[in-house]
C-alpha cells in the first residue's frame, strides 16, 4: 500500500479532552489523528463532525495544548494489531504494552508514547498450509505457528476483500512477524505481501465466519452457584451487577481463573490499579490445570484503570474484543471478561457531556442502549468456514450506581445477556460469598445437573426464604416445625453449596463432576424428611450436617480422608430419617 | 516577558473569560485588580476566547484588569524542607514562616503504571480491633471513611495516623472547620509527629477554588516522597467539600450535570486522586485515608457512592463506632493469610454470627419469645460490642483474635460457629 501523506490541520478549540479542529482536507467519522503538543503526539479520534468543524477526543491528556496546535490525520480507524505474541501480554486500552512502557518511560504513563504491540524480533515456527496456486479469500488460513500450547494460525487479512491466489509461500521454518510469507495476487492483478500480522479496526466485529449457532454447552467456570443454578454457555453472555464491596471483581477473578476456556481476555475498564497488579503478579505464578502451563499463557490483560485517560477506556472494550474475536477464528473458545462496564458506559456520558448532546436518563447518552447490544451481540457460538465452531463467551461487571439495579447501564445489559447473575449487599454483608442472589438471579442457558432436580433445589430455596420471611412476623413460635425444617434445610444448601471459599485451593474450584457429586448429597438431605422432636434438636442436627459438609468441602475430591467423610455423612442421614 | 490582557469579556462565578492568544490549557495566570493579585488556571480554550478560574473568587474583579499568563502549570515544592510546615490550597505559607520554591514538581501527574505497582503486603497496625481483626488496613490501600457530620472522623484520622509506623503524614484539609485544624495540629504535635507531617490546609472560610488544588497538592508531595523511598501516609479530610467545589465550577460552566448537579466526570476526578495510593516496585508507597461525609447518611449519594466503587474498601463510622457491615477492607487477603491462621476464620464467623444477632434483635423487638439459640445470639451480640466495636478498645491484632474465641467459646458451642474443624481443634478454649 502506498505511504499517505499525512494531512494537516489545526486545532481551533480545547475543552478537557475534548478538542476542536477545522478542517479542510477531507476528515472520516472515528478516524484517528494526532495532535501535535511540544515534542509529543497525542493519538485522538473524530468523534463529531459539524460543518468545518470536526470534534476529536484525545486519548492523553491535554495539559499544554494551545489553539493553533498542528494534528495530524492518518486516513485510518482506531485499529488493533492481531498476530502470534498477542497472549501473556498487558496492554492499555490502546495496545500499548504496559512492560516495555515500564522500561521505556519508568514508574508513570507519559503521554504520547506509542509502542509496538507484538514483539518485532521473536522468531515463530512457520509450517505452511496453503500451496503456490490455491484460491484463497480473507481469513483463510495459510499456515501457522505454535504459541504456547496453542496453534496459531496466519490467516489471510480480514480486511482484504474479494479472491486471490497464493503466488509464492515461504518454506517451514523460523521467521519474525514482519517477514513475508506468502505473496497472493487478485483478479484485478493487485499483488501484496502477507506477514504474520495484519490490522483490524477495533470497533467494527470480525464477520468471517459462515454461521452462528445457539450457545447450548454449559461453560464451566468451577463456581458452583454459577454451573449449577445461574449457568453460562460457551459463546453466551452474562452480567455481574452489584454494589460496591458486594464481590464483582473478586468473583471475575474466580472466574478468569478457573473457566474451561482456552484463552481468556480480561479487560480492566475503568477499575482500580491494584486489582489488575494482582492479576499482573500472581497469574504468571499459577497453573492451569487444563493444561499445566502457567495461568498467562492463556490470557490477554488489557489494562485501562480509572486513573487513565478516560477515552482509551471507552475504546479498551472493543479492543479487548477483538482480541477475543481474533483467536475465535482459529478455532478456539474465548471469553471476555469485562469489569466494568459501567466504566465504559460512563467514558461515554463524559464524551456525551462534552459534546453537548441532549442527555437521556440520568445523563447518559441516548445512543447507550444501542451500543451496549452492539458490544453483548459480539459474543457468540460460531461455525467457521473451516468447519469448525469457535466462540467468544462475555462477561460484563456492572456497577450500578448506589447499588440500584434500575438505572440505564444495568438495564441497557439485562435486555441483552442470556444469565444475570445479581450480587447482593444483604448477601455480602453477612459474609455470604460469592454473593449471587439465589432468587433474583436467573440464565437462559443450560446447568450442569438435572433439571427437576435443581427445580426442587430452587423451590426449597424460595420456600425457606418465606418460611424466613414469615418468622420475623409471626416469631419462630409461630412457625411449624415442617415450616421449620424447610428453613433449615434452605440454610444448609445456602452454607455448603451455594457458599464457596475462593481464598481455598479445594473449595475455591469444584470441577463438574464435583459439583455433580455435591449437588446429589444435597438433594439427598433436601428430599429426605427427617423427624425431630422439636425445632431445637432439629437446629442442632442441621448445624452439625452443615460442619461435616462444609468439612468436606475442603478436602480432595476422592481423596481418602473425603472417602470417610462421605461415609460420616450418610450415617448422619440415614440416623434422621423419618422412615429409618 | 510576557503579554499582559485587559479584556475580559465574562465573569461568571469563580471563571472568568478573557480573549488571548497563545495561551496552554491548564495554564496558570494571575489576574490583578482591586482586591490584590490572584492565581487562576485555564479550563477551556475556544478560539480566542479563554476560561479560567479564579483561585480567590470573581469578586471584585473587573472587566479591564489584568490577566498574565505565567507559562507554566500549578506547582509545589517537593524538597524535604516541606516537613513540619502547613500551606494553604495555593500552596502558600500558612505558618507566618516563607514560602518554599525550591525543587519545583509538577501536581497532577500521569498516572503509575499498573506494571512498576507490586501487590501490597504490608499490615498497617492501629490497635483497633474492628479494623485490624476485621478489616485489616494494608499499605498503599486508599479507603475512605463514610460518616455524618459531627462523627468522631477526624479523631479517628489522627488516631490512626499516630498508630501507624510511617515515615511521613501529608494532611490536606478541604472545607476544614478551623478548631478541626488547630485539633489536628495539637494532637500531631503532643505526639511529636508534627516533625514528619506536612499540611495544606483550605478552611471553610478560604476561596472555594483553593479547595481543589489540596488534593492534587498532597498527593505531588506524597509521590516525591514515596519515590525517595519513603513509606506516605495521606490523610483527605473533606473529599466531599472536595466534590462540591468540583460541582460549583463545572455548573457555571455550563456543564450538563449527571446526577444531582453533580459532573458525568466526578468519577474520574475522584478516581485521578484515589488511584496515586502505591506500592512502587523499588520505591517507597502512598496511603490514603480519607473523610468522606455523606450528606443525610445517604450511601447513595453520588460521591460517597463513586468513591465506594474507586477505593479499596470503606470504613463506616456510625454512633461512634465502626460499623461492621458495609465496612471493608479489599486488600485483607494480602496480609491476613499470614498473620495467624486463625484471623480469616475469626473474622467471617463473628461477623456472621453478628448478622444472626441482628435479626435476633428484630424479633426480640416485636416482642416474639427467644428460643434458646436466641439467647446464646443476644449474650454474643451484646459481648460483641462492648469488647470488639468500641473505639475505646486499644489492642494490637493477636490480643483481638484470642478475645474473639474467648467470646465464642463464652457464648457457643463448637459446632454453632461454623469454623473448620481442624482450627477448631487448635484454638478452641477450654472452659
Amino acid at each position: 500500500m502506498a505511504e499517505k501523506t499525512p494531512v494537516m490541520e489545526k486545532v481551533v478549540a480545547v475543552n478537557g479532552n475534548m478538542i476542536t479542529v477545522e478542517y479542510t482536507h477531507r476528515v472520516m467519522q472515528n478516524e484517528v489523528a494526532f495532535v501535535h503538543v511540544g515534542d509529543s503526539r497525542l493519538k485522538s479520534e473524530v468523534i463529531r463532525i459539524r460543518g468545518n468543524r470536526a470534534d476529536l477526543q484525545v486519548f492523553e491528556s491535554t495539559n499544554k495544548m494551545k489553539v493553533g496546535d498542528d494534528v495530524e490525520f492518518t486516513g485510518e480507524l482506531l485499529s488493533v494489531e492481531l498476530g502470534p505474541g498477542l497472549l501473556k501480554q498487558v496492554y492499555d486500552g490502546l495496545q500499548n504494552p504496559l512492560n516495555l512502557l515500564a522500561e521505556k518511560s519508568g514508574f508513570f504513563l507519559q503521554r504520547g508514547i506509542y509502542l509496538s504491540a507484538l514483539d518485532r524480533t521473536a522468531l515463530w515456527d512457520f509450517t505452511p498450509i496453503a500451496k503456490v496456486g490455491d484460491k484463497v479469500r480473507r481469513g483463510d488460513r495459510l499456515g501457522s505457528v505454535p504459541e504456547g500450547i496453542i496453534k496459531h494460525y496466519i490467516m489471510l487479512p480480514f480486511a482484504w476483500r474479494g479472491a486471490w491466489v497464493v503466488k509464492s509461500i515461504v518454506a517451514p521454518g523460523q521467521y519474525n512477524i514482519d517477514t513475508t510469507i506468502a505473496v497472493v495476487e487478485n483478479e484485478r492483478g493487485e499483488t501484496r505481501n502477507v506477514t504474520m500480522t495484519q490490522f483490524w479496526p477495533v470497533k467494527i466485529a470480525i464477520d468471517d465466519y459462515s454461521e452462528k449457532l445457539l450457545p447450548e454447552e454449559t461453560l464451566v467456570t468451577q463456581q458452583r452457584s454459577i454451573d449449577t443454578f445461574f449457568p453460562v454457555a460457551v459463546g453466551g453472555t452474562f452480567c455481574t451487577p452489584g454494589p460496591f464491596g458486594a464481590g464483582k471483581t473478586v468473583l471475575q477473578h474466580a472466574i478468569s481463573q478457573h473457566a474451561q476456556t482456552d484463552v481468556v481476555v480480561v479487560a480492566a475498564c475503568g477499575e482500580r490499579a491494584g486489582e489488575v497488579v494482582e492479576i499482573l503478579r500472581e497469574y504468571p505464578e499459577l497453573e492451569d490445570p487444563r493444561t499445566g502451563r502457567s495461568l498467562m499463557d492463556r490470557s490477554i490483560i488489557i489494562c485501562n484503570t480509572s486513573s487513565m485517560p478516560v477515552a482509551a477506556r471507552e475504546a479498551s472494550v472493543y479492543t479487548a474484543v477483538t482480541l477475543a474475536e481474533y483467536y475465535r477464528q482459529m478455532g478456539l473458545n474465548t471469553l471476555l471478561l469485562a469489569d466494568s462496564t459501567s466504566r465504559w458506559a460512563q467514558a461515554l456520558r463524559e464524551m456525551s457531556g462534552r459534546l453537548e448532546e441532549i442527555p437521556g436518563e440520568e445523563a447518559f447518552p441516548a445512543y447507550l442502549e444501542s451500543l451496549i447490544s452492539g458490544f453483548y451481540e459480539r459474543a457468540g457460538l460460531v461455525k467457521l468456514r473451516t468447519g469448525e465452531t469457535g466462540s467468544v463467551t462475555i462477561g460484563g461487571a456492572v456497577s450500578p450506581a448506589g447499588g440500584n439495579f434500575e438505572e440505564p447501564v444495568t438495564q441497557a445489559t439485562l435486555k441483552v445477556v442470556g444469565a444475570f447473575l445479581g450480587l447482593s449487599r444483604e448477601r455480602s454483608d453477612a459474609r455470604r460469598y460469592p454473593a449471587i442472589h439465589p432468587l433474583e438471579s436467573w440464565s437462559k442457558y443450560k446447568s450442569l445437573v438435572d433439571p427437576a432436580k435443581l427445580a426442587m433445589a430452587r423451590s426449597i430455596l424460595r420456600r425457606g426464604s418465606d418460611v424466613n420471611q414469615m418468622m420475623k412476623v409471626v416469631g419462630e413460635e409461630g412457625t411449624s416445625i415442617d415450616d421449620f425444617i424447610v428453613y433449615m434445610k434452605s440454610e444448609f444448601l445456602d452454607y455448603v453449596f451455594l457458599q464457596q471459599n475462593t481464598f481455598d485451593a479445594e473449595d475455591g474450584a469444584s470441577s463438574a463432576e464435583r459439583q455433580r457429586g455435591m449437588f446429589d448429597d444435597v438433594c439427598r438431605v433436601l428430599e429426605s424428611d427427617f423427624t425431630f422432636a422439636d425445632k431445637e434438636s432439629a437446629r442442632v442436627y442441621f448445624l452439625e450436617l452443615r460442619q461435616l459438609y462444609l468439612d468436606r468441602n475442603y478436602m480432595a475430591l476422592n481423596s481418602a480422608e473425603y472417602r470417610e467423610q462421605k461415609a460420616r455423612i450418610d450415617q448422619k442421614i440415614s440416623g434422621s430419617l423419618k422412615n429409618a | 516577558m510576557r503579554k499582559v490582557y485587559h479584556k475580559i469579556i465574562r465573569i461568571a462565578g469563580n471563571v472568568i473569560t478573557v480573549e488571548a492568544d497563545d495561551v496552554a490549557y491548564n495554564e496558570l495566570a494571575e489576574v490583578s485588580g482591586l482586591r490584590g493579585v490572584s492565581l487562576a488556571q485555564v479550563i477551556r480554550l475556544d478560539g480566542r476566547k479563554v476560561s479560567l478560574q479564579v483561585f480567590a473568587g470573581s469578586r471584585g474583579i473587573g472587566t479591564d484588569d489584568e490577566v498574565r499568563f505565567l507559562g507554566r502549570e500549578m506547582q509545589v515544592s517537593g524538597s524535604d524542607a516541606l516537613l513540619g510546615r502547613v500551606f494553604n490550597g495555593r500552596g502558600a505559607s500558612r505558618d507566618h514562616r516563607p514560602d518554599i520554591t525550591e525543587n519545583l514538581i509538577d501536581i497532577g501527574t500521569p498516572s503509575v503504571n499498573p506494571a512498576k505497582r507490586v501487590i501490597p503486603r504490608h499490615m498497617i497496625r492501629t490497635n483497633i480491633p474492628m479494623i485490624d481483626v476485621f478489616n485489616t488496613l494494608v499499605e498503599s490501600q486508599k479507603l475512605p471513611i463514610f460518616s455524618v457530620a459531627g462523627e468522631p472522623y477526624n479523631e479517628l484520622l489522627s488516631r490512626i495516623a499516630l498508630q501507624a509506623e510511617v515515615d511521613v503524614i501529608v494532611l490536606g484539609g478541604m472545607g476544614l472547620k478551623h478548631d478541626d485544624y488547630l485539633t489536628f495540629k495539637r494532637t500531631l504535635d503532643e505526639h511529636g509527629a508534627l516533625s514528619r507531617t506536612v499540611m495544606f490546609i483550605h478552611t471553610a472560610s478560604d476561596p472555594v477554588v483553593e479547595c481543589l488544588m489540596v488534593p492534587d497538592m498532597c498527593l505531588a508531595v506524597a509521590e516525591s516522597f514515596a519515590l525517595k523511598g519513603k513509606r506516605v501516609l495521606c490523610l483527605l479530610s473533606d473529599m466531599t467539600n472536595f466534590a462540591d467545589a468540583l460541582k460549583e465550577i463545572s455548573v457555571t460552566m455550563e456543564q450538563i450535570p449527571a446526577t444531582r448537579g453533580y459532573p458525568g466526570d466526578l468519577y474520574s476526578q475522584l478516581a485521578a486522586r484515589y488511584e496515586k495510593a502505591v506500592d512502587f516496585d523499588g520505591a517507597g508507597s502512598i496511603t490514603i485515608l480519607a473523610v468522606t461525609t455523606m450528606p443525610g447518611d445517604d450511601v447513595t449519594h453520588p460521591v460517597p457512592d463513586n468513591t465506594g466503587y474507586i477505593t479499596e474498601g470503606q470504613f463506616y463510622l456510625r454512633n461512634g463506632r465502626i460499623e461492621p457491615f458495609g465496612s471493608l477492607s479489599r486488600l485483607k487477603q494480602q496480609v491476613n493469610g499470614r498473620t495467624r491462621p486463625d484471623h480469616r476464620a475469626i473474622m467471617d464467623a463473628m461477623i456472621r454470627l453478628y448478622a444472626d444477632f441482628k435479626s435476633t434483635l428484630e424479633k426480640q423487638s416485636m416482642g416474639f419469645k427467644m428460643s434458646n439459640w436466641d439467647k446464646k445470639l443476644l449474650k454474643y451480640g451484646a459481648r460483641f460490642e462492648k469488647e470488639m466495636m468500641s473505639l475505646a478498645v486499644n489492642i494490637p491484632l493477636e490480643a483481638g483474635l484470642d478475645l474473639g474465641w474467648r467470646i465464642l467459646a463464652d457464648c457457643f458451642d463448637r459446632t454453632e460457629v461454623g469454623i473448620k474443624s481442624d482450627l477448631l481443634a487448635q484454638y478452641w478454649p477450654e472452659k
